[in-house]
Order: structure tokens, then sequence, then C-alpha cells
């Protein structure tokens, strides 16, 4: 098992393709928590985020404004990368290659979903640490005072969002898994992450109380839930308290483990062709 | 002793269709086995089950004396399929990551990597090697554990003639090296030919033939070129027996054992027939082959 885990570590630190989701996400995660509110501050216009002002921008807002963006936008990077770890091995046709080797093929999948956690926890931590970095220089800009959360907010918040963008890595292992391929798991999550829940949300579970309670148990309310309790602005898509924060991780967690737990049995069940 | 290849009733359903029947494989220590077949006949299909990659629907496999599975596979080594690779990773990268999966040491990478001629390229990356590099990497990888048995599927499939060369090359290289027991299929006579010790035939998902080159072609006879044909024909049939001389454009053709040749050319000599040419007559291993699957698929109708 650590051998595989070290390979498939390995794999991923050489694949150009995860370090241009990793400077996307940062990208985005700075451009829409940071630079556009503050432009848009600065000129004084009117608009969805201006009500938050200023305060919502400094450091004391950090562990809110890095999990924002995990419900919906990043976590759909992270979803990518999850299809691409495990996807890429059907789409090369690795699966026969890595398994004529010897390892078992849950060793393996243990190794992936492994390197998965940990790249989600870098991705946590990269968030976390521009957030920073933007809202020092914010407050430094503005000559506002600098608080930082205190230690155990910023761990608390640095574990929501690594459960929460851990769980939809996981959607994108099992779909991989599921549809032996990199294409359409990539493009099946993202139409379930940015189009069907917010459709759901913003459509389905207004007009009807029964879809209101279906969603009060799918993945994206819950992680929005949890992400909302730890300070997360409900301005962002995806971020809204449908139930509390302690049953959002709860729910989010049993989801991590459901998904990888169904890619082990599709994966150990099937022919490698 | 245990057997490298070991497989009983080995069957595989996909829905109504069978791709392997009830398939008996056994191939011996020391020698290089050769598993011949057309195209879709069932060879991959096989090798994908004794390497645990696709559960047989019904039989046994033992590899070494072993069941088949993953984890089991420690002094075995394959190719299946042609060669696959992450493109972003140098070859020796590739490589480096497969003895992780492996267990074996990063020691090996640069050996079986100087053992396939690749050493000079190994540090680019995978995406820029021509078919015969690729293959070749193929094979590297499937020699990084040191196995005692070593199973390639199709290894000169796609290649061009000095690549196919290249890889016979290294294929005899290590049928000679000695302890590494070989399992090549193919669909190409001509290799089995030069490579191989003993061949399976299958055809359909099921072993039609299985011996040596020379037990596959059968013994068959000499060929004589003499003039006057008819005289010599006349005498042929008085020495062996009329129905074992045919005549076949413009030759004789007599079903005797090939020694018998010197015995042959002095009687017919001492007849007074002039010998041209005596050879023995082999069958084309081309003619047996087609011969077997031609059959077979004539049962299966």
């Amino acid at each position: 098992m650590s051998g595989s885990f070290q390979a498939e570590l390995v794999k991923l630190v050489r694949r150009p393709a995860a370090w241009l989701l990793l400077a996307i996400t940062l990208v985005l995660a700075v451009l829409f928590t940071y630079v556009f509110p503050y432009a848009g501050y600065a000129a004084g216009t009117a608009g969805p985020n201006t009500g938050r002002g200023l305060p919502a921008l400094l450091p004391d807002r950090l562990v809110g404004n890095a999990l924002g963006g995990l419900p919906v936008f990043l976590g759909a990077i992270v979803l990518i990368l999850g299809v691409l770890v495990v996807g890429g091995e059907y789409g090369w046709g690795t699966w026969k290659t890595v398994l004529s080797q010897g390892p078992y093929r849950l060793a393996v999948y243990a190794g992936k979903l492994l390197t998965l956690a940990v790249a989600a926890l870098v991705v946590v931590l990269a968030v976390f640490g521009v957030g920073a970095l933007s809202s020092a220089l914010i407050a430094a800009a503005e000559a506002q005072p600098v608080h930082w959360p205190g230690l155990g907010d910023l761990l608390i918040g640095i574990g929501a969002g690594w459960l929460i963008a851990t769980m939809w890595a996981m959607l994108g292992v099992m779909l991989a898994v599921a549809l032996r391929a990199v294409a359409l798991p990539v493009g099946l999550g993202l139409v379930w992450m940015l189009a069907v829940q917010n459709l759901l949300t913003a459509i389905a579970a207004p007009l009807l109380d029964w879809v209101a309670q279906v969603q009060k148990g799918l993945p994206g309310p819950n992680a929005g839930s949890l992400a909302a309790a730890l300070g997360a602005s409900s301005d962002t898509p995806g971020v809204l308290s449908t139930v509390g924060g302690g049953q959002g991780a709860l729910v989010v967690a049993a989801y991590l483990v459901a998904f990888a737990a169904a890619g082990a049995v599709l994966l150990r069940r099937r022919d490698i062709s | 002793m245990n057997l490298p290849v070991q497989t009983v009733g080995l069957t595989k359903r996909y829905g109504g269709l069978t791709a392997v029947q009830d398939l008996d494989l056994t191939v011996r220590t020391g020698e290089v086995y050769g598993f011949l077949g057309p195209n879709g006949a069932g060879k991959t299909t096989t090798l994908r089950m004794l390497l645990g990659l696709v559960r047989p629907t019904a039989g046994t496999v033992r590899l070494l004396g072993r069941p088949v599975g993953a984890g089991q596979l420690a002094e075995v080594g394959a190719l299946i399929e042609g060669p696959a690779f992450y493109p972003y990773l140098s070859g020796r990268e590739n490589l480096r990551v497969l003895a992780r999966y492996a267990g074996a040491p990063a020691e090996r990478v640069p050996l079986v990597l100087d053992l396939v001629d690749l050493a000079g390229r190994a540090g680019d990356r995978y995406a820029g090697y021509s078919l015969g590099m690729k293959q070749r990497l193929g094979v590297a990888a499937a020699l990084l554990k040191d196995p005692r048995l070593l199973i390639l599927d199709e290894p000169t499939n796609g290649l061009d003639p000095s690549g196919t060369a290249d890889m016979r090359r290294l294929i005899r290289r290590l049928g000679a090296a000695g302890c590494t027991v070989l399992l090549l299929s193919s669909h190409l006579l001509g290799e089995v030919e030069q490579v191989c010790d003993r061949v399976g035939v299958v055809s359909q998902g099921r072993l039609v033939a299985e011996g040596s080159v020379a037990d596959l072609r059968g013994t068959v006879g000499l060929r004589v070129l003499a003039e006057p044909l008819d005289g010599a024909a006349e005498r042929a049939r008085e020495l062996v027996g009329a129905d074992r001389v045919r005549v076949v454009d413009g030759a004789l053709e007599l079903a005797v054992e090939p020694d018998r040749a010197a015995w042959l050319n002095t009687e017919l000599v001492r007849a007074g027939v002039a010998v041209r040419e005596l050879r023995p007559r082999e069958r084309d291993l081309e003619q047996v082959f087609f011969e077997l699957i031609g059959k077979e698929t004539a049962d299966v109708r």
C-alpha cells in the first residue's frame, strides 16, 4: 500500500494538469473573494456584494472567505482532480500496466484516495494562504488593523474545507470508476455541481416542499451549510444555511465514505479490459 | 514440480459470446511457448485471465504453482496488448513509478532500460517515443521484477521491420537467458516459428493443437525432381509402394522418412533415372495453421 501511495504521489506531482488546476483554483479564489469585491468597494460601485463592505475582506474573516468557494466552484475543480487521478488510468489503458506489476487493486485504489486526500489538503491550505495574503494586503492598503482568526477557528476551518474538498474528489473518483473514462465523468460531475444543484436550490426547492426536504440530504447543500456555519457569506452561490453546521459536517463525511466505498466495490468486481 | 503456467477448463463468457472455452494450457519450465491464433481468437482474454485482470467464468489458473490473482504475481512479468504508460513522464520515471507498485528495487530500472536498449532515451517523455521504443519500454516494465515467467502479448504488433527484428532479437536473448519462461502470443507464424519451442494454436477460444513446431508440421517426406518423370515415378512405386507416391507439379512427392533419401537416390540412379533434386518436404506452418483453424471453424458451424 505504501508503495502504491508513493507511486500515486509521484504521478500526481509530476502531472502538469494537477498544477494547472491548483493555479486556476487559486486565481479564482483570489479574484472572486478579494479582487472583484475590493475593486467594487474602491470604485464605490453598487453590486451584489457591496453590502458586505470592507470588513468582509479583512483578515479576521479569513475562514469564511476561504471556505466560500468550496461548496460549488472550487469543489468542482477538486472533482475534476479526482476524475483525473482515477480516470487517467482508463484513458491511457494503464490499469493493466500497473496491475500486471502485482499490487492488489484495492491497494492501488487506497493509494489514489490517500493521494487525493493529501492533494485536497494542499488545495485548502493554499486557498487559506492566498486568502491570508490578499486580506493582509487589503488591510495594509486601507490602513486597517490586522486581526487574525484564532488558531482553533483556523484549524476547524481548514478541517471543514478539507472535508468538503475531499468529498468532491471522491465523487470524481466514483464517477471515473463507474464510467471508466475521463470526459464523461467530468462533464456529468460539473453538470450536477454547477447546474442541477443550483436549479434545485433556486427553482425546485421553493416550489415543492419535498424537494426542499430532499435537499437537506444532498452533498452540496450540506457542504454549503457547513461553510455558512463557519462564516462563509451566503452571497456566494452554494453557501446557504439549510441545515446546521454539525449535521453538514456529518453528512459530508458520510458522502465522502460512501463515494469512496462505491468506487472500491466497482473497481474490485469488474474486469480490466 | 510447479508448472509455470497451468490452466484447467478456463472459460470466459461475455453474455452470449464465449471468448475462451475449456482451455487447458500448460507451459513447462525452460521453454518459450508460442500462443498462436488469429486476431480475436481469445489470446488476450486468456492472458488477462492469467494475470487476474479478467475473472474467468469457469476453470482455474495456476502460475508458478500458485493460484492466480493480484498480489500473486511476484515472479511474473507481463506486457499485455500493447504498451500503456503515463505520457507526461519519461521512460525512466514510468519505470520508477511501476517499480514502486511492484515493490521492486529502484536499481532494477537502469538494468532493464539497458537490457532493452533504451538507456540513451530514458530521460525523454514517453509521449515522444516511437512505437518500437514504447514496445521495448513495455518489455522493460515486464522485466522489472526479474521474473521467472514472462508473458508477452503480440510484442511485435505494429512494429516496422527493423523494430520487429530488434524485438525478436530481444526475445531470443531473454529466452537464451535460461531461467525465464516465456509465453509469447502472436498471430504471426514466422515469429512463432523463429523463437518458440512449443506452440499452442487457439481458434475461437479453444486450443485446437499443441506441440513443437516440428510436431505440428508433421513429417512428411521427400520431394524429388528427376528425368524422365514417368520412369522415376514407376521405379519409386516399386520401391516404396504405389500409395506413397504422388506426382505434383512436375515433381514426385514421396511419403517416406527423409533419412531414406540416399538410398532412394541410389536406387533411382541405378534404374537409369537422372535425379536433379532431392530434399525433405515440410509442410508450411502457415498451411498447418489454416488447416487447423479452418477445420475448427467448420466444426463450430
